[in-house]
């Protein structure tokens, strides 16, 4: 629509999907039409991502698969990327990223598999103590960890519960069905190896479905347990993966075993494609670096020191009220980092993406924080 | 009611330093184990909540679509009235008070909230949450005191315009919404200071418009237009619905901080205060609604005004059970802990808010038998200067506080007695 047509006519020109949309808020005000949906239908299209778990089922002693249904916006993924998810622990909405176990579904469900991690809050309570029906927040798929559609010869190394994306490909690639694992013409172009490196085989998530796929020939497994082969050393991979400068390396799995994997194969100039999870973990201090993402301002302060009044003494402009921790008026979002609650040392840790809201007036820098204003 | 500070048996007189800061860790101890404790079945409650309160909406609002039919009218009118007290007690007034920031749901927290009531949150919570539960009850500080427009206190001067105040005080009521967002404004000190031009209020007040028209819009003119035959009986449902929430919200306030027995501060009291001594004025500033546990979900838990006072942030409904450890306290360190039944509560709050019209002594020393005299008294003082005032007030007091002692002495004869003296004087 031109502008002119617009200043003659404006409201003849709105389409009346839009009109409805402004006498629905209209209506609903203070409160959006989506409040008044989402008690009926959290799923619908337009509403916030979200997914509904359809059923857990365990894999090992600490494991378990999620089976989510995702709600009508949810934009399908590549095998191997991965998602955050967020769920409610002890009333607290927590995110976390879980790769994505299965190619694009039949039944347009997308699953995780989640090992619960010693101290892990939300991994043991996905594992334990999550049922089929509840909702969860989701964010869409993201994430480079993915092979290209036209085959090759691919090496993927995994340890743990890193072989979660992998599994996801490999079940794409040979779909497991009743009569046995499909070995479809378009997988035709793939020569794989998998390593699997698991602390012992009972512990090994999706060794079953691992054997499977190297019974009928799909892949050839290698499958490496700390208690009975020991530790892998990866000088031991030129042995066991004898054409190994011929292939593209896949590594998913602890940061120690990556950075070994990575090194060796840069001294010999393989290609190599890496995916870590756990992002660094923010260990608890005593004060740090704040850094203010809109402000640019960046100084250091000690633990005793409330934000608020380092911030402005640095010269940041700061939302601000009761300055005691009543008011509420001085909430910002901590991005990344961990701060003290300086009336009773309770520790807050805000992982990347996660933004939470912190009152700058009662807590002190814990770590290095970035506060976004 | 008289500061603290001015009082012949001042209540916290007994209390020593020591006192005060034993009580302080005793009281952080009470709201560290509700902290250690908070989890799902809070964060279920809240939800539940407000699950409950969309749903009474929506089938209130789709019965007064036939609001022509008077028992839909009736139906749908208090469950709208019931719908528009829980939005803004149990859940607007909490969640702004970031009672719920802890469960990082964006969409239950005190920075996103919007509440269906005339002033912006982002206005009161500066004027509720930072300045009303910072200087609960100091005098010249909080002004919830009197809202600035009530004398609430024997300490502000009495002034004839005082008169008028019960029918300020219903209008008030009536229309309560829309004195918080004129309150929240300081649109009277605003007039007061001729400041009206101020670009700051000028902002504020035009964010204040933008709200009053929405909401009006949405009562009354979209809902009565999406009822077709029944416009206006939807129109006037939720003016009914808007005036019993109203009502309701102005009789639960008036009953946090103005029933007798409440206590008031001076401004200089508070300077150096410590956590300790602001607990303490937390404690005797903040007055109770004993109930049912639908009582305290109706008054949004400002029921346990006392409790919410000491600890706004803690999740609302955890306040009965902290209740009788803080009453515990109270009888430990000799304070008194003001609590009564609705009805009375609401009538010793709009007794004071009559007695405070009237200049101080004068309903004390005011009997069936002397009230011709006392209103003549009344009438002359009214229409005299502030000199012929002062004058007369000092007396009345003083006569007050003689038949006060007299009663405590159990000598009716003096009172008699006294009471013909001060007639005399009023008169001359």
């Amino acid at each position: 629509m031109s502008a002119t047509a617009e200043s003659s006519a404006p409201s003849e020109g709105l389409p009346i999907k839009h009109r409805l949309t402004r006498l629905a808020e209209a209506a609903t005000t203070p409160l959006v039409p989506a409040d008044f949906l989402d008690l009926f239908a959290p799923l619908r299209s337009g509403a916030d991502l979200r997914g509904r778990i359809v059923s857990v089922t365990p894999e090992t002693p600490d494991a378990a698969t999620l089976v989510i249904r995702p709600g009508a916006d949810w934009a399908g993924h590549v095998p191997g990327q991965y998602l955050r998810i967020g769920v409610e622990v002890d009333g607290v909405r927590q995110w976390r990223a879980y790769s994505l176990t299965h190619g694009p579904r039949a039944d347009k469900c997308i699953s995780i598999t989640v090992k619960a991690v010693p101290d892990g809050l939300v991994s043991s309570h996905l594992v334990r103590n999550s049922e089929p029906g509840t909702l969860v927040h989701l964010e869409q798929a993201a994430g480079e960890f993915v092979i290209a559609p036209s085959g090759g010869r691919l090496l993927f190394i995994t340890a743990g519960s890193g072989i979660t994306p992998v599994i996801g490909m490999l079940r794409n690639l040979f779909p497991s069905t009743e009569s046995g694992v499909l070995r479809p013409a378009r997988s035709a172009g793939f020569d794989i190896v998998v390593v699997h490196v698991a602390p012992s085989e009972p512990d090994s998530i999706f060794i079953r479905d691992l054997r499977a796929l190297d019974a009928a020939g799909a892949i050839k497994l290698i499958a490496r347990y700390d208690d009975v082969h020991g530790l892998l050393d990866v000088e031991e991979l030129r042995t066991l993966v004898p054409d190994l400068a011929e292939r593209t390396t896949y590594a998913c799995g602890p940061a120690g075993l990556l950075e070994a994997i990575e090194a060796h194969h840069s001294e010999r100039n393989l290609p190599l494609y890496v995916e870590q999870f756990r992002t660094k973990r923010i260990e608890a201090g005593e004060g740090g670096t704040v850094s203010f993402a809109k402000s640019g301002v960046t100084f250091a302060v000690d633990g005793a020191t409330p934000i608020l009044d380092a911030a402005e003494e640095a010269g940041v402009l700061m939302p601000s009220g009761c300055r005691m921790g009543i008011c509420f008026g001085c909430v910002l979002p901590l991005t990344e980092g961990a701060v003290r609650d300086l009336r009773n040392g309770e520790i807050t840790v805000a992982s990347p993406g996660d933004g939470v809201a912190i009152q700058t007036c009662i807590s002190a820098a814990a770590a290095e924080c970035v506060i976004d204003n | 009611m008289t500061a603290i500070q001015k009082q012949d048996d001042n209540p916290i007189a007994h209390l020593t330093r020591e006192d005060i800061e034993t009580l302080a860790y005793e009281l952080d101890q009470i709201r560290q184990e509700v902290l250690d404790t908070r989890g799902a079945s809070d964060a279920a409650y809240i939800r539940r909540v407000i699950t409950t309160q969309r749903y009474l909406e929506l089938s209130s609002r789709a019965v007064l679509l036939f609001s022509i039919f008077p028992p839909a009218w009736l139906v749908g009118t208090f469950g709208l009235g019931v719908s528009k007290i829980l939005e803004n007690m149990e859940i607007g007034h909490n969640v702004l008070h970031g009672q719920w920031d802890w469960m990082r749901d964006p969409k239950i927290h005190s920075t996103t909230w919007e509440w269906d009531s005339a002033t912006p949150a982002e206005q009161w919570k500066h004027s509720h949450n930072e300045l009303h539960h910072n200087f609960t009850n100091v005098i010249g500080k909080d002004n919830d005191l009197g809202y600035g427009i009530f004398r609430a206190d024997e300490d502000q001067p009495w002034h004839p315009a005082h008169l008028g105040q019960p029918i300020w005080n219903f209008f008030n009521a009536m229309f309560f919404e829309y004195g918080i967002a004129a309150y929240d404004m300081e649109l009277g000190a605003m007039i007061k200071k001729k400041q009206l031009d101020d670009p700051k209020f000028r902002a504020s007040l035009k964010t204040v418009m933008k709200k009053i028209r929405k909401q009006a819009t949405k009562d009354y003119l979209v809902h009565p237009a999406l009822s077709g035959p029944s416009f206006f009986h939807t129109m006037a449902a939720n003016y009914v619905a808007n005036t019993m929430r109203n009502l309701w919200a102005h009789s639960v306030i008036m009953c946090g901080h103005f029933p007798e027995g409440v206590e008031t501060f001076e401004k200089r009291s508070i300077e150096g205060e410590t956590h300790g001594d602001w607990y303490v004025r937390q404690m005797l500033g903040s007055a109770n609604i004993s109930g049912s546990k639908l009582m305290h979900i109706m008054t949004g838990n400002l029921s346990h005004q006392i409790e919410h006072h000491l600890f706004p942030d803690l999740p609302s409904n955890r306040y009965a059970e902290i209740a009788p450890k803080v009453q515990a306290l109270f009888e430990k360190y000799d304070l008194t802990y003001v609590s009564r039944p609705l009805i009375p509560q609401v009538y010793s709050a709009w007794h004071r808010i009559f007695r405070l019209s009237l200049p101080n002594g004068w309903l004390d020393t005011t009997t069936t038998k002397n009230l011709p005299q006392q209103l003549v008294a009344l009438y002359k003082i009214s229409t005299g200067g502030p000199k012929v005032r002062r004058a007369a007030q000092a007396m009345m007091v003083r006569e007050a506080k003689k038949i006060k002692a007299a009663k405590a002495a159990g000598m009716p004869k003096r009172v008699r007695r006294v009471r013909r003296d001060r007639v005399d004087v009023a008169a001359a």
